[in-house]
């Protein structure tokens, strides 16, 4: 009986782990928020954080979003050859970036870019003792490394999506009149003329959630790092992991909020 | 005047303070001694509210911590961390400026910067230093800028937590020396921890040793090489035999 219990045992402590995880990253993302709107506030590490999150993903996004949206126009004439329906490259290149790929790839890369790095850095802060060290210079360290960081990857992420689609559209364009014989002023036309306003907002606000989700996860991991090296790998790693993961849930869970009929 | 009374913290199952009575009276250097892993480190977090104490009372010229704000309580203190714990990403007259530039008695970049100057020349650095980063400076030189920013803000109460850790005995003799004369004519409450005896005799008016959760003596350091405490000859003399297990 005993034997029979234990995998169910097992599976009750990984429920409950879980729960209390969720738990805790909800109070930490409650208290980050609330420094945000609450003085003191630091624009020095805001505008360094704005610069490192948003300023420095650009090429990565870029390259990203530009490959991305190439192969989409490939695919989607290949796919649309077999029904005739070439034709729909550009709209559906156009709708796929913005909606989609755009924001869940941009994220994605600035998870694995910008997570690793927060993670990294705020658990070898505490590893080295230098957010004790904030505490007694009289610096509460969510103000100092939490709410800036937050805040500005929240409202850099969209920019950086915004980039990533235009981005992605013309690397579309560019596989569309250079390898599949398209019009240039009738792929510009059709991309325009499908694209709606929505389409792209949506993006965009997607794109808000899903740096709010890297700096918080960064934020988290970091600032709950165990002890040494060993610590600050296994932070990073998680923070990475659970950004990522949360990025593709939260992606599911707006398209529905957005888009279900 | 710092005054600790039943003072307990454990972690998990292990108990680490198991009541701690202490007192620091104004202006006067207290050491704390002890070997690794006593909770020395503890105690001090637990003055200073970084680790939350599971029972006792901390007074603070007769008022409980944090009488007043923390902001407030914490400006009273200046502490010079083990590794230094400067902030990498800020160079080091930044580091040494960091309360001068932020908080309710902020002033200009231009006058913290000129303090700085002034405290990292206290400590022995040239005005060259201010411009580079940590990671560009040796060990000593961490400890002094360390120690820089400790005493920056003129703070009434310094905690120093093993000053000598890493550095060549010279050099430990030097850090020695300064926090000595630092704490002197600051006329600062000072408290450290440190196992290094030579810290000891250089830093302290009085000494206190922390051993099983309890201080087990104190005294004014002109005692202490005549006490006939066992735990504190063992400990004074570095003998693996004595009533402190000693693990081989």
């Amino acid at each position: 009986m005993t034997a029979l219990l234990a995998p169910l045992a097992a599976l009750g402590r990984i429920v409950f782990d879980a729960l209390a995880a969720a738990g805790r990253i909800a109070f930490f993302a409650t208290e980050a928020v609330s420094h945000i709107f609450r003085p003191p506030w630091y624009p020095r590490e805001f505008l360094a954080a704005l610069m490192q999150i948003g300023w420095f993903s650009l090429p990565v996004v870029g390259m990203t979003a530009l490959f991305t949206g190439a192969a989409l126009a490939l695919q989607i004439y290949a796919g649309g050859a077999r029904f005739s329906a070439e034709s729909v490259v550009p709209s559906i290149v156009a709708i796929g970036m913005v909606r989609e790929l755009g924001p869940v790839l941009g994220g994605l890369m600035v998870a694995a870019r910008v997570a690793s790095s927060i993670a990294a850095e705020i658990g070898t802060m505490k590893v080295t003792e230098q957010i004790d060290a904030l505490v007694t210079l009289s610096t509460h360290p969510m103000k100092y490394l939490t709410a800036p960081r937050i805040l500005a990857a929240t409202l850099a992420v969209p920019v950086l999506v915004a980039v990533g689609d235009s981005i992605g559209i013309f690397g579309g364009y560019l596989v569309g009149t250079g390898r599949l014989g398209f019009n240039p002023a009738t792929y510009l036309k059709n991309t325009r003329d499908f694209l709606e306003l929505w389409d792209v907002g949506s993006g965009l606000v997607k794109g808000a959630a899903f740096g709010f989700i890297v700096a918080l996860m960064g934020c988290y991991y970091g600032m709950t790092s165990g002890r040494g090296a060993q610590g600050v790998g296994a932070a990073t790693k998680a923070a990475v992991v659970a950004a990522s993961v949360l990025i593709l849930a939260a992606n599911y869970l707006l398209t529905e909020v957005f888009f279900s009929a | 005047m710092i005054e600790i009374t039943g003072l307990r913290k454990s972690f998990g199952a292990k108990r680490v303070l198991d009541g701690v009575t202490l007192s620091v009276p104004r202006g006067e250097s207290m050491v704390i001694i002890g070997g690794s892993g006593t909770g020395k480190s503890v105690l001090l977090k637990c003055i200073l509210g970084l680790v939350q104490p599971d029972g006792g009372t901390i007074l603070i010229d007769g008022a409980a911590a944090e009488t007043g704000g923390r902001e407030a309580f914490l400006a009273r203190f200046g502490m010079l961390f083990q590794g230094g714990a400067l902030f990498d990403s800020l160079s080091v007259w930044q580091n040494v400026a960091f309360r001068l530039l932020r908080g309710s008695a902020r002033k200009s970049r231009a006058e913290a910067r000129g303090i700085a100057i002034e405290k990292l020349r206290r400590v022995g650095l040239a005005p060259e230093v201010a411009d580079l980063y940590p990671a560009e400076l040796s060990g000593g030189m961490q400890k002094r800028v360390g120690l820089a920013r400790a005493i920056a803000a003129e703070p009434e109460i310094i905690f120093f937590d093993e000053p000598t850790t890493g550095l060549d005995p010279i050099m430990a003799g030097v850090i020695n020396d300064l926090i000595r004369e630092i704490v002197t004519e600051m006329g600062a409450t000072a408290m450290t921890i440190t196992h290094d005896m030579s810290s000891v005799r250089a830093i302290a008016d009085r000494v206190a040793m922390l051993h099983g959760g309890v201080i087990r003596w104190t005294g004014p350091i002109d005692t202490l090489d005549t006490t006939d405490d066992p735990f504190v000859r063992q400990f004074i003399s570095g003998s693996a035999e004595g009533p402190i297990e000693a693990l081989r």
